[in-house]
């Protein structure tokens, strides 16, 4: 232990400390602007660039980063003295000097913590003037918007996509006033091998990346009176959309979610939880196909479109790898156009599907070529948990008054199995719940798989499936599932089936959910949730959804059925690597 | 092929070579039964065509058929690149200054041939009426300097390893093999109170000391040699001059460590320095001083050169080290310190040239011998390249504790022109501008920071009447603005305000209110920024608002350039010497200059633009500025 002293007062804190850290256990507030600590999932950005967190230490001819200085037996700190204000108010009217001041208009409002840093330093005039920087904005993505006139440098999005995504597309480029974060060349980020993850979004201070905004795009057509407009909602959704109305995290708001889109106008409120059933019907079927014929193992999840990307920019060579079976969101899309159209009796080509999904990755998927089978995108809208709440707002609702309302039947009706896909680890075990029981042909009385539950980066268990182990893995983070997967292509590592989220800890931590702000608590409290509402569901295997029988009874005829495969299954394309 | 496989090799080889150096040292005033040219070969001279020159003397010797008695090749800087390209003829100890091609036959017909010393050639000291000096020994740019760290430069050729050895090179190496504890090497230094060369000035004994107290097996040692201050050319010098000085300084830092594997960080733009280096590396490399068991001892070490692409910034050791690592240049938060945490994370020392070209000769002669010149807390010598309004543009090593006045006025010879001194920046762009009334004081570290500048590097750039001081300071955050990283806030975005509030002080748009925020935000910065570069670079500012507060203000109240080099703040006017040609008038891109022809022209002011074109069209020098 090291033992200093802070504004007088004596703290002890353990060696290798920051002087942050020791006034945080005293309860002094340093503000901080660049520094964000995912320690769970290995993210440490402490570049200690934005100088906002300057204090005072006795015997240094400087002023020191709280945040990336580490303690000193006898250390004595001073954090707001009038020299520590006067420098932390200049810094930040520096930054303020060379960032568009449009904040009534900024997707951020109220949600930007360059604004809340200001508040906090009671910023009222701006000192400094000049020239500010002028970067194209790219609007090349379909899933975000890169303004780089908002960058603070922080370079929290930099340390992400490099250090825990491993994507490597965002660097620091140029020098001096015109440095900036940007993909090699600073080309547009669509031609990069930016897998549209969404977690540079997600831990953005500033509006310098958020996402595309589809509100809008929603109104339109439920006013339209010539289209029929369905939603769909991810099981993620509904563990976080309560935060943004106050709702302690961890509060699953299902039920008020489906009674404030019905409130909106949309004709249907469905589930993807649903169509999460689907997947595992034709993924368990493609693993059992796989197993017995002697198939390439292990089998790789493809519900992840941002994973999705990243194994076709990083592993081209493996492409056969991961199962053909389309997301869950594209699953509902191509079930909603075909078999729900001719169930309702409205013409395909009227239909409006739009999906609330945790994940800006998912925008990304449903533009896909793949995904838009003779032209007829499987899904037309996307937006995120955060779009939904601002829809929310804008409409007036008082959401945590609401009533809880059900989906509509057919495709609101779900399994516990399709819930937890939500959380990382959720579609191996609804998958096992399935395969194991149509292996062995026996009742699967624990359901629960506890090993495969958690925010750690890489599970691993072995599951005795009648006298066979078939060994699963899961990984989510893609920096971990390249490790993974370079095991693999190495030899040094066999599983049968092995899960993968690009988002750390899965769909609930996803890029368009309301801001943790670096809040790991947050994360588990979500996922607590989705376990939660498994629990309480009375079917708990995708093959026992009495709807999803229908469907296969009425309409698809079997798992990997003709029909099922142009439908239900897609094919993947070698990428660059770089 | 030169093999030194032991300690014994190396006295045999140095027995061998010594003989190479009697024309150089042990000179015979009387017999010149034998002769030596050494012409300057560094970069300043080569462009003077000095490779020309030797190519042409080596055929005038021949033709003159004394191929046998004299011998004609390239040696490093001699320090004294205004009068370049440099030819010494030993032993006559004569110093034959800016030689051209075509001297090369008539110091072949009357000097090698005839014994007749060229006046023509010498160095006339304006000091003495300009009166012929024939030996260095004699030039005031000489009498006061003292050659350590550039002994060998001028002295051998830079591309024969049997040269350096026959100078007494790798015995320092050989003497800590043979005989010291790393630790002794690490104590030696100690003593000889060696600060660090690049501009830190941190003890070089007690950052080895650090370094060596690491744990583990993985240590590298690291040569900036990312020289970037503009006009600071002393470690090119010594790496084109004395490259194994380099690797021999390297070996002993990376022994005293329990480091074997060294990296030089080089500027891509030092393409001499590079070739000169590398070649003097292949060749240690095959005669056994570099590599596995070195003497025999079982020491090993190697080194690499690593090419920087020239940002000004991987001079600073973090964003150095981030380079070689292949990452982008960009400094990280101290602590750790390289020496606990550098490249890939293992302990790590950065020294830069001229430091280690001290090393061998500090512990060939003891640290004590090195501690007994210098200043109290600043020991031996330190090399300055000095440049800008001064007459003897060049480079000069000089004991620590030597007083500005000396350098400036008997080294440097004075202010060019008669005019008259006005401050002297050292440091480079990261330093600040002593003003006249500070000329006294002697040159050590502290005493330059409490003038409010920096040792430094080593650059000292001389500014005389004719320099506005508020267009320096401008001229600086000129620098230091393109070349910051952009990593921090501060040195990003607030060296980029500082430059516009002195753009427009210096444009006349500048007022009171503006040299107070230009302060405090010069002050913030220095408490701020996160590496050296950010924090220095308000340095030129704070110091010349310091020293010359009342140029500031006259251009913000009095909206006037006292130096008269703001364009912005002056009138043009037509003097009464006018005769009226009309030159002027035509050539005006504004049209703003009216009057008869023979009669005196009129400047409207107002229309002026102050593009200066009238004032280079008239005959009779009757347009002033003020």
């Amino acid at each position: 232990m090291v033992s200093l002293k802070i504004n007088g007062k004596s703290v002890e804190v353990p060696e290798g400390s920051t002087i942050l850290d020791a006034a945080g256990k005293l309860g002094v507030h340093i503000p901080t602007l660049c520094r964000f600590d995912l320690h769970d999932i290995n993210l440490h950005n402490q570049g200690a660039s934005c100088r906002v967190c300057m204090v005072e230490v006795a015997g240094r001819r400087n002023l020191a980063p709280a945040c990336a200085t580490p303690v000193m037996e006898g250390m004595d700190v001073k954090t707001h003295t009038p020299k520590v204000i006067n420098a932390r108010r200049v810094v930040v009217e520096l930054i303020l000097s060379n960032h568009p001041k449009t904040c009534l208009t900024c997707p951020k409002n109220t949600n930007c913590e360059l604004q809340a840093l200001a508040a906090e330093l009671s910023i009222g005039n701006i000192g400094f003037s000049g020239k500010t920087t002028q970067h194209k904005i790219d609007y090349s993505s379909p899933a975000y918007v890169r303004d780089m006139n908002k960058c603070v440098l922080c370079r929290r999005c930099e340390t992400m996509c490099t250090q825990v995504q491993t994507v490597n597309a965002l660097s620091g480029l140029n020098r001096g006033f015109t440095t900036t974060v940007g993909p090699a060349f600073n080309m547009p980020i669509a031609e990069s091998t930016c897998v549209s993850c969404g977690q540079c979004v997600a831990i953005c201070p500033t509006a310098a990346l958020s996402e595309v905004n589809n509100v809008g795009k929603v109104w339109d057509a439920i006013r339209n009176p010539d289209k029929f407009v369905i939603v769909q909602t991810a099981p993620a959704v509904r563990a976080a959309l309560g935060e943004a109305f106050g709702l302690p995290a961890g509060v699953p708001v299902t039920g008020k979610m489906a009674a404030a889109l019905r409130m909106f106008g949309f004709d249907k409120v469905y589930d993807t939880d649903f169509a999460a059933d689907l997947t595992i019907m034709e993924e368990a079927s493609e693993f059992i196909h796989r197993l017995k014929h002697g198939g390439r193992l292990p089998i790789l999840t493809s519900c992840c479109p941002g994973w999705v990307k990243f194994f076709e920019h990083q592993f081209s060579d493996m492409l056969d790898v991961p199962s053909t079976c389309k997301s869950p969101q594209q699953m509902f899309g191509a079930i909603a156009k075909t078999w729900l159209a001719k169930e309702l009796k409205v013409d395909p080509a009227k239909m409006v599907v739009v999906s609330v999904m945790p994940c800006i990755a998912k925008k990304y998927e449903a533009g896909r070529a793949e995904m838009a089978p003779g032209g007829v995108p499987d899904v037309d809208i996307v937006l995120t948990t955060r779009e939904l709440a601002k829809m929310i707002r804008e409409a007036g609702i008082n959401f945590a008054q609401l009533d809880d309302e059900g989906f509509d039947d057919p495709m609101g009706e779900s399994t516990g199995a399709g819930v937890i896909f939500g959380a990382s680890g959720g579609v191996l075990e609804a998958a096992l719940r399935t395969a194991y029981e149509w292996i062995t042909g026996k009742t699967l009385d624990k359901v629960d798989f506890m090993d495969l539950r958690g925010m750690s980066g890489i599970k691993e268990a072995t599951i005795d499936v009648a006298g066979t182990p078939v060994s699963v893995a899961v990984a989510s983070g893609l920096g971990n599932a390249r490790q993974l997967l370079e095991a693999i292509r190495a030899g040094e590592k066999q599983y049968h089936v092995i899960e993968v989220m690009a988002c750390p800890g899965g769909c609930i931590d996803g890029g368009g959910q309301p801001y943790h702000k670096g809040h790991v608590d947050v994360l588990l409290k979500r996922m607590e949730a989705l376990y939660t509402e498994d629990k309480t569901k009375v079917l708990r295997k995708s093959h026992e959804n009495p709807f999803i029988k229908k469907l296969y009874a009425e309409f698809l005829g079997e798992p990997h059925s003709e029909l099922a495969h142009k439908l239900l299954h897609t094919s993947y394309v070698k990428r660059p690597r770089m | 092929m030169l093999k030194i496989a032991n300690f014994r090799d190396l006295d045999k080889a140095y027995a061998e070579f010594k003989p190479r150096m009697a024309l150089r040292t042990e000179a015979d005033h009387k017999s010149f039964a034998k002769r030596e040219l050494l012409i300057c070969g560094g970069t300043g001279c080569q462009s003077s065509n000095s490779l020309i020159l030797l190519e042409v003397l080596k055929k005038e010797i021949k033709a003159a058929g004394l191929e046998d008695q004299v011998t004609a090749h390239i040696t490093g800087c001699f320090g004294f690149c205004e009068k370049g390209p440099i030819v010494k003829v030993f032993p006559d100890d004569v110093f034959y200054v800016e030689v051209g091609v075509d001297d090369a036959a008539e110091i072949v017909e009357s000097h090698l041939k005839n014994n007749t010393i060229i006046t023509r050639l010498l160095y006339k000291d304006p000091a003495q009426g300009n009166k012929p000096i024939a030996s260095h020994h004699e030039m005031d740019f000489y009498k006061k300097q003292m050659r350590v760290a550039l002994c060998n430069c001028g002295l051998i050729n830079p591309e024969e390893i049997e040269e350096y050895i026959a100078a007494g090179g790798y015995q320092a190496l050989a003497l800590c093999l043979e005989k010291k504890k790393p630790q002794d090497v690490v104590q030696e230094m100690k003593i000889s109170g060696l600060r660090g060369r690049g501009g830190g000035g941190f003890p070089t004994g007690i950052k080895w000391e650090v370094a060596a107290a690491q744990p583990g097996p993985v240590k590298y040692m690291v040569c900036n040699a990312d020289e970037g201050d503009p006009g600071a050319f002393m470690d090119r010098s010594i790496l084109e001059g004395d490259p194994h000085s380099i690797i021999e300084g390297m070996a002993i830092a990376a022994y005293a460590i329990g480091s074997d594997r060294g990296f030089v960080y080089i500027r891509a733009e030092y393409p001499l320095a590079i070739q000169r280096l590398q070649r003097a590396v292949d060749q240690s490399r095959e005669a056994g001083l570099l590599g596995k068991n070195i003497f025999g001892s079982g020491f090993s070490f190697d080194l690499e050169l690593k090419y920087g692409a020239g940002a000004f910034v991987c001079g600073e050791e973090t964003a150095l080290l981030r380079s070689i690592e292949g990452g982008r240049g960009e400094p990280t938060s101290k602590p750790p310190f390289p020496a606990q945490s550098g490249l890939w994370g293992k302990p790590t020392i950065i020294n830069n040239v001229e430091t280690l070209a001290n090393v061998p000769q500090i512990l060939r002669r003891g640290g004590a011998w090195f501690a007994s010149f210098g200043s109290e807390k600043s020991k031996g010598t330190k090399v300055f390249a000095l440049a800008g309004k001064i007459n003897n543009v060049g480079l000069v090593e000089v004991p620590m504790g030597i007083s500005l006045k000396d350098i400036i006025y008997e080294i440097g010879g004075g202010i060019k022109n008669g005019k008259k001194f006005k401050a002297v920046q050292t440091g480079g762009p990261s330093g600040g501008c002593i003003p006249a009334a500070e000329l006294d004081i002697n040159i050590d570290y502290d005493n330059l920071i409490a003038a409010g500048s920096m040792m430094g590097s080593g650059g000292m750039i001389v500014m005389d009447e004719d320099n506005c001081m508020v267009d320096i300071a401008k001229f600086y955050l000129d620098f230091t603005m393109e070349e910051s990283c952009g990593k921090c806030t501060p040195c990003r975005i607030g060296n980029k305000r500082i430059h516009e509030i002195l753009t427009n002080i210096t444009e006349g748009r500048g007022s009171l209110e503006d040299l107070e925020k230009l302060k405090n935000l010069a002050e913030v910065i220095k408490d701020t920024a996160l590496c050296g570069l950010g924090q220095t670079a308000p340095n030129p500012v704070l110091s010349t608002m310091k020293h010359f507060w009342d140029e500031y203000v006259a251009h913000v109240v009095d909206k006037r350039c006292p130096a008269r080099v703001c364009t912005h703040l002056l009138d043009y006017f037509i003097t009464d010497s006018c005769v009226g040609c009309g030159l002027c008038k035509r050539g005006c891109p504004v049209s703003c200059i009216t009057g008869n022809k023979k009669e005196v022209h009129v400047i409207d002011n107002a229309l002026c633009i102050k593009c200066g074109s009238c004032i280079s069209k008239c005959p009779t020098k009757s347009i002033v500025r003020q």
